[in-house]
C-alpha cells in the first residue's frame, strides 16, 4: 500500500489500482455522511479531484494519486458512507483505476514514509 | 377566636424533591412535545371560511389536479400549534444573544407598526407610480441616509440580503472592468478571515479566489496583499471592522494599493454597526459596500430572514448599478426600471420589483428614531459593550488579540480550555443551560476554536454583568474538572444535542405518511 | 435615546473597568483622517410620536390596493391573510430569533421549516423543497444555475411566457456565471415554443404556468422533449394559490419547480419581502441551493430537527458552494406555512376555485365592454388587448378611481406589446369592483 500527502492510499494489483482515504484522514473528517465516487470510464490524471467525501462539517475533494481510467466506483458507499469510518483502508475504498503508468505508483510514499510525514504535521 | 382550619396548604411540603422527576406523559410541564401538523388529523379540515365557488372549471378541463393532500387546522388549533412551537425558541427578547457577526440587537416595535401601515403593506409594486409617491419618497430618503452615513454617492436598494448585496457589488465591479476594457481581470483577493459568502460570491460571478494572509495582530498582511495585487486582480473583498472584531488600521493604505493596481475595493459591510456615525467608508476609499439592514439598522432576523442588503457605490461604479432606482422629475418621483437613459449601463436586474420595501420602512423608522446623534451613540455603545465583556472575561478566557481595543465584538480562542477536556462547542452548549444563546463558534476560521461575542448596544450594563458572571462561573467549572456539565450540555433545553450525522446520512427532508397505516 | 440602555454613569464605570480614558480611545485604530468629529449632516433623534407622524404621512401618500377597485397582478397578488398569521409571526420567539444554528433552542423555527418544506413539496408535486429563497425571481435564477451544475451544460432556454423580471434576473446572474441564455420573444401562448429550441447543449428549459399573460399550460410534452435531450425542465409559478386547482409541476414532469409564495400568508409590501419556493426531485437534492431542514433525534432519542446537508453551503464550501445564498426568507416562510396550515388542502382548493370564478367574471365583463381577451386558458389573471397603449388606458381608468392592472410595457418595454394589459382578480375582488371597472371602461 502506498500513500500521498493528501491522505489517499493506493494498492496496485496488476495494472489495477484501488484507491481510498487513509485511516488518519477518516478520523480527522469525523463521521462521513456522503461520498461521491467517479463513474466507470472517466479518465483521470494524478492530482485531479476525482471524488468527494463529506462529513457534517466539511466537504473535501479526493485527489487521484495515479493516472488512468476509472473501472469502478464504490457505489456501495452511497448507501453506507459510514464504511469509510469503519474500514477506511479496506471496504471504504473509493475507486479502482486501470493504471496508465505503473511507475507512478513507485513514486508514492510507503507506510513508514507516510507515518513519518504525519508526524511532521 | 374563630377557628378556621379548612382550605389548601400554603407552604410547600419540605419532604419533596424534584430531583430525577419525570412526568407521566413524557413532557416537561408546560413544555410539551408538539406533533407535526400532519399528525394532527386535519386532512378534511380548514380554518378559513370561504364562500363556495360555482364549481364550473370546465374551461380548465384536463389542466386541474386532484385534491391537495395537506392538512388544515381550525384557528384555535393553529394558534396553539404555533405558540407551543414558539416556546421552543430562544430569542433576543429573552436574553442577550451574543452571536458575533450577526448583530442580534433589539428590534423596535415601532418599526413593525410602521411597516404594517396599509400605505406601505397594501401597495402593489406595479401600480401606477403616481399612486405610490409616498413609497418612492421613503426609498429616496432611505437612500439619502445610507449615502450620507457612508459618504458614498450612490446606492442600489434592490439586493435582498447581505450575500445578494455582495453579488450586486461584484457585478458592478465586473461591469465597470468590462466597460473599461479590463474584462481580463479574473481574480478576487479575500482575506483568510472572511465570511464564507465572500469567496462563494466571487466564485459565483466567475472569479478565481486568492487568499490574503493575516498578520499576527489579526489584520490584512499589507506585504502579502501588495505581492498579490497584479494586472489580473479585479477586486479585493475586505470586511471592516473585520471578522476578528478589529478595525483594519491600514485600511486607507489597502485602498490606495488596490486602486493603484487598477482593482476595486469591495468592503463587506456586515460590521458597519461598529462605526456608523463615526466613520464613513467613503472616506476610506471603499468602492462598494453592502449594508445588512437586519444588522446595523435593526430589522428583525425572523429566524433566518428576510434580510435586506442595499449596496452603496462610489462614483466609478455608480453608472453600473442595477435597475430599479428612484429618480426625481418635474411630475414627482419615478422609478428607472429599464436599462435605458441614465440607466443604460446598468448591469441588469437583481430580482423582480424594487427590493425589500418592508425592511426599508423598518430601517428608516430606526434611522429617524436615532438620528445622526443616536446612530453615533449606537456605534460607541456597541464598541463599549464589547470591550467591557472582553475586559471582564480576559482573566478567565483567552482573548485571541489581547492587545488594544476591539470594536463591536470580542474574540476569544480556546487556548484557555486546553487540558480541560472541554471544547468550544461544549462550552457554548453549556451557556444554554445558563439561559444564553451560544456565541458564534469556530468562526473566523483563522482563530483556533474561536468564540466570537457580540453583545450589541442594546444591552444594559446589568444584562452584560449577568452574562459575564455566567461565563465566568462556567469558565471556573470548565477548569475545575466539572466535565459532565459540558459534555452533556445542554441539559435544560427543550431538546438535548441532536444527531447531525444521522440527519445527513439518512436525509429525511419532508414528512411522509406512515406506510404501516396512520395518516 | 429609548433603545440605548446605558446611562452616562454606566459608561463611565465601564470605561474604568476597561481601563480606557474615554470612548474615543476605543476607536484608536481608526486612522485619524477618517474619524468624524461629530454627527453627520442628518436630523437628530426623534420620539416615537414624531417618527410615526412622518411615516404615516408618507404612507398616506400611497393609494392602497384595498381602497378601491384594483386589478394588478403580474407576479404579486392581493389576497386576504387571516389575522392569526400576523399575530403569530410577531411573537418574539419567531420574530427576534436568528437562523436555527443551535437546534436545541430553535426547535420552533426548525419544526416550522420541516412542515413548510413538506407543504411546498406537496403543492409542487415534487419530493423535496428547501427552506425558501429570497423570492420567486431569484429562485428562478438559482434553478437555472443548478441545472448547469447537474447537466454540466451551458445553455438555458427561457420561454416567452416567463415573467420578464424573472428572465432579466436570471439573465443577469447566469450570464455572470458564463451561461448562455436564450430568451424567447414574449408571446401570449408561448410555452410550447421552447420545444424546438432544445438541443444536446441545453441544460434546462424554463416555462411558466400560469404564465405572465395568465395562460395555463400542461407542460408534460415539454418535459418529455427536455428529458429526451437530457435537459431539465424548470417550471415557474408566480401565483401560488393556483397550486390549489392546477396540475402540479411535478405531476407534469418538472425536475425543478420554483414559485413566488407571496400569495399565501404575505402582504403585497410594494414588492418585498417575499418568499421563494424551490422544490426538486429526490435525486437532485445535493445540487440544490439554500437551507434544508431534516429530521433526526437528540441524545435521549427524542425526535427533533436540524439544518442539514449544509456542506452544499457557503459557510463550509466557500468558493465551491452551490450558491452564495446565506439566508432564507424565514419569517415570510413562517407566514406562508401558517396560512397554508389554516387553509389545508381543502381550503386552498376552495380559495383557488373562488379566484378562478372571480377571474371568469372579470373576463366576461371586460369582453362585454368590448375588449379582446388574449388568454385562452387562465387561472386568475388575463391579458387583454387595448385600443391604444395600455399604459394610457390605465391612467385614464385611474382618473376614474380604478387601478386597472399592469401594462405589459411596464415589464418589457421592448416587446412591442404596448397594447396588452394584464388584469388579475382574487377572492378580494368583488362584483362591485368588476362592475366599476366595466363602468370606467365605458366612460374612458
Amino acid at each position: 500500500m502506498r500513500f500521498t500527502k493528501d491522505h489517499e492510499w493506493v494498492v496496485l494489483e496488476g495494472d489495477v489500482a484501488t484507491i481510498g482515504i487513509t485511516a488518519h484522514a477518516a478520523e480527522q473528517l469525523g463521521d462521513v455522511v456522503f461520498v461521491e465516487t467517479p463513474e466507470a470510464g472517466k479518465a483521470v490524471k494524478a492530482g485531479d479531484a476525482f471524488a468527494v467525501v463529506e462529513s457534517v462539517k466539511a466537504a473535501s475533494d479526493v485527489y487521484a494519486p495515479i493516472s488512468g481510467e476509472v473501472i469502478e466506483g464504490n457505489t456501495a458507499l452511497g448507501d453506507a458512507p459510514e464504511t469509510v469510518n469503519a474500514e477506511p483502508e479496506a471496504g471504504g475504498w473509493f475507486a479502482k483505476i486501470k493504471v496508465a503508468d505503473p511507475s507512478e505508483y513507485e513514486k508514492l510514499m510507503d507506510r513508514d514514509a507516510y507515518e513519518a510525514f504525519l508526524a511532521t504535521q | 377566636m374563630t377557628m378556621q382550619n379548612v382550605g389548601r396548604p400554603t407552604r410547600p411540603d419540605a419532604e419533596t424533591s424534584a430531583q430525577g422527576f419525570t412526568s407521566l406523559a413524557g413532557g416537561r410541564g408546560l413544555l410539551q412535545d408538539e406533533p407535526l401538523i400532519f399528525e394532527l388529523g386535519g386532512w378534511s379540515k380548514t380554518g378559513v371560511d370561504l364562500p363556495a365557488a360555482s364549481a364550473d372549471a370546465s374551461d380548465l378541463a384536463g389542466l386541474t389536479r386532484e385534491a391537495v393532500a395537506l392538512p388544515g387546522l381550525s384557528e384555535p388549533e393553529a394558534v396553539r400549534h404555533y405558540v407551543r412551537l414558539s416556546q421552543k425558541n430562544h430569542a433576543i427578547d429573552l436574553a442577550l444573544y451574543p452571536l458575533g457577526s450577526c448583530t442580534m440587537k433589539h428590534n423596535p416595535r415601532l418599526n413593525e407598526k410602521a411597516a404594517r401601515l396599509a400605505g406601505f403593506s397594501d401597495i402593489h409594486p406595479l401600480q401606477p407610480v403616481s399612486t405610490v409617491q409616498g413609497a418612492l419618497a421613503l426609498m429616496d430618503r432611505l437612500a439619502h441616509w445610507l449615502k450620507t452615513l457612508t459618504g458614498m454617492p450612490a446606492v442600489a436598494l434592490s439586493p435582498k440580503a447581505g450575500a445578494h448585496g455582495e453579488l450586486c457589488g461584484l457585478l458592478c465591479i465586473k461591469a465597470a472592468h468590462e466597460a473599461a476594457g479590463q474584462g481580463h481581470r479574473r481574480t478576487v483577493l479575500v482575506p483568510t478571515s472572511a465570511h464564507g459568502t465572500n469567496p462563494a460570491t466571487a466564485a459565483f460571478v466567475g472569479y478565481a479566489v486568492q487568499e490574503i494572509a493575516q498578520t499576527e495582530d489579526g489584520r490584512v498582511d499589507l506585504a502579502d496583499l501588495e505581492s498579490k495585487l497584479g494586472p489580473d486582480v479585479a477586486a479585493i473583498m475586505v470586511t471592516n471592522p473585520n471578522t476578528c472584531g478589529l478595525f483594519e488600521r491600514d485600511i486607507i493604505e489597502i485602498a490606495k494599493l488596490t486602486h493603484a493596481a487598477g482593482a476595486y475595493f469591495y468592503c463587506d459591510g456586515a460590521n458597519f454597526n461598529a462605526i456608523v456615525g463615526r466613520v464613513r467608508p467613503g472616506d476610506l476609499g471603499v468602492d462598494a459596500m453592502h449594508i445588512n439592514l437586519h444588522k446595523t439598522f435593526s430589522t428583525p432576523h425572523g429566524g433566518g430572514g428576510p434580510g435586506a442588503g442595499p449596496v452603496v457605490l462610489s462614483e466609478a461604479l455608480a453608472p453600473f448599478a442595477p435597475a430599479p432606482w428612484v429618480v426625481s422629475g418635474s411630475d414627482g418621483l419615478r422609478l428607472a426600471e429599464e436599462a435605458t437613459g441614465p440607466a443604460a449601463q446598468a448591469f441588469g436586474r437583481m430580482s423582480a420589483f424594487h427590493g425589500q420595501m418592508g425592511m426599508f420602512v423598518r430601517a428608516y423608522a430606526y434611522m429617524l428614531s436615532h438620528g445622526a446623534d443616536g446612530l453615533r451613540q449606537v456605534a460607541e455603545d456597541a464598541v463599549l459593550n464589547a470591550n467591557y465583556v472582553k475586559a471582564r472575561l480576559c482573566d478567565v478566557m483567552s482573548p485571541a488579540f489581547p492587545d488594544g481595543p476591539c470594536m463591536h465584538e470580542a474574540l476569544f480562542d480556546d487556548a484557555w480550555l486546553e487540558g480541560t477536556g472541554v471544547s468550544t462547542l461544549d462550552f457554548a452548549k453549556a451557556m444554554i443551560d445558563e439561559g444564553f444563546h451560544p456565541m458564534t463558534m469556530y468562526f473566523p476560521l483563522v482563530v483556533h476554536g474561536a468564540m466570537l461575542i457580540e453583545p450589541t448596544e442594546t444591552e444594559s450594563k446589568a444584562e452584560l454583568d449577568r452574562f459575564c458572571e455566567a461565563l465566568r462561573a462556567l469558565a471556573v467549572a470548565a477548569k475545575g474538572n466539572d466535565k459532565d456539565r459540558f459534555k452533556g450540555a445542554p441539559h435544560l433545553a427543550p431538546l438535548r444535542r441532536l444527531d447531525e450525522t444521522l440527519a445527513a446520512r439518512k436525509p429525511k427532508l419532508a414528512w411522509k405518511p406512515d406506510p404501516a397505516g396512520g395518516a | 435615546m429609548r433603545y440605548l440602555p446605558l446611562t452616562p454613569d454606566d459608561r463611565a464605570e465601564m470605561l474604568g473597568v476597561i481601563g480606557a480614558p474615554d470612548v474615543d480611545a476605543l476607536f484608536a485604530d481608526v486612522p485619524a483622517a477618517a474619524r468624524l468629529p461629530g454627527p453627520v449632516d442628518l436630523p437628530h433623534h426623534a420620539g416615537e410620536l414624531e417618527v410615526e407622524r412622518e411615516l404615516s404621512a408618507l404612507a398616506a401618500m400611497n393609494r392602497t390596493a384595498g381602497s378601491g377597485p384594483f386589478f394588478c397582478g403580474a407576479g404579486a397578488y392581493r389576497h386576504h391573510v387571516p389575522a392569526t398569521v400576523d399575530h403569530i409571526i410577531q411573537r418574539s420567539e419567531f420574530l427576534t430569533s436568528y437562523t436555527p444554528y443551535q437546534p436545541e433552542i430553535a426547535q420552533g423555527t426548525l419544526q416550522v421549516l420541516f412542515e413548510f418544506q413538506t407543504q411546498v413539496a406537496a403543492l409542487t408535486g415534487l419530493d423535496v423543497a428547501n427552506a425558501s429563497m429570497y423570492d420567486g425571481s431569484t429562485a428562478c435564477a438559482e434553478a437555472v444555475m443548478m441545472a448547469q451544475r447537474v447537466t454540466r451544460r451551458e445553455k438555458a432556454i427561457l420561454s416567452g411566457g416567463l415573467h420578464p423580471h424573472y428572465a432579466a434576473t436570471t439573465q443577469t446572474i447566469a450570464h455572470a456565471e458564463g451561461m448562455q441564455i436564450v430568451r424567447q420573444k414574449a408571446a401570449i401562448d408561448a410555452e410550447a415554443a421552447v420545444i424546438d429550441a432544445i438541443d444536446e447543449h441545453t441544460a434546462c428549459v424554463v416555462v411558466q404556468t400560469p404564465n405572465v399573460f395568465g395562460v395555463v399550460t400542461d407542460v408534460a410534452k415539454i418535459a418529455e422533449a427536455a428529458h429526451a435531450k437530457g435537459a431539465l425542465l424548470i417550471v415557474v409559478t408566480t401565483e401560488a394559490v393556483s397550486f390549489g386547482l392546477l396540475k402540479s409541476p411535478g405531476e407534469m414532469g418538472a425536475d425543478i419547480a420554483v414559485a413566488e409564495g407571496q400569495s399565501i400568508g404575505n402582504a403585497l409590501n410594494f414588492g418585498g419581502p417575499y418568499v421563494g419556493l424551490f422544490a426538486v426531485r429526490e435525486k437532485l437534492v445535493r445540487s440544490m441551493p439554500g437551507r434544508l431542514c431534516g429530521e433526526t433525534v437528540d441524545a435521549d432519542g427524542r425526535r427533533g430537527y436540524v439544518l442539514t446537508l449544509s456542506t452544499r453551503e457557503q459557510h463550509i464550501r466557500r468558493e465551491k458552494a452551490t450558491s452564495n445564498i446565506c439566508t432564507n426568507s424565514g419569517l415570510c416562510a413562517l407566514a406562508f406555512s401558517i396560512h397554508m396550515s389554516l387553509l389545508g388542502g381543502v381550503g386552498l382548493r376552495r380559495l383557488a376555485e373562488v379566484n378562478h370564478a372571480r377571474a371568469r367574471e372579470l373576463k366576461a365583463t371586460v369582453e362585454a365592454a368590448g375588449l379582446e381577451v388574449l388568454t385562452p386558458r387562465f387561472f386568475n389573471e388575463i391579458a387583454v388587448r387595448t385600443k391604444g397603449p395600455a399604459a394610457a388606458l390605465v391612467e385614464a381608468l385611474l382618473a376614474r378611481g380604478v387601478v386597472a392592472g399592469v401594462p405589459f410595457s411596464r415589464l418589457d418595454p421592448a416587446a412591442g406589446l404596448d397594447d396588452v394589459l394584464l388584469l388579475a382578480a382574487t377572492e378580494t375582488t368583488t362584483s362591485q369592483d368588476i362592475a366599476a371597472l366595466a363602468a370606467a371602461l365605458k366612460a374612458a
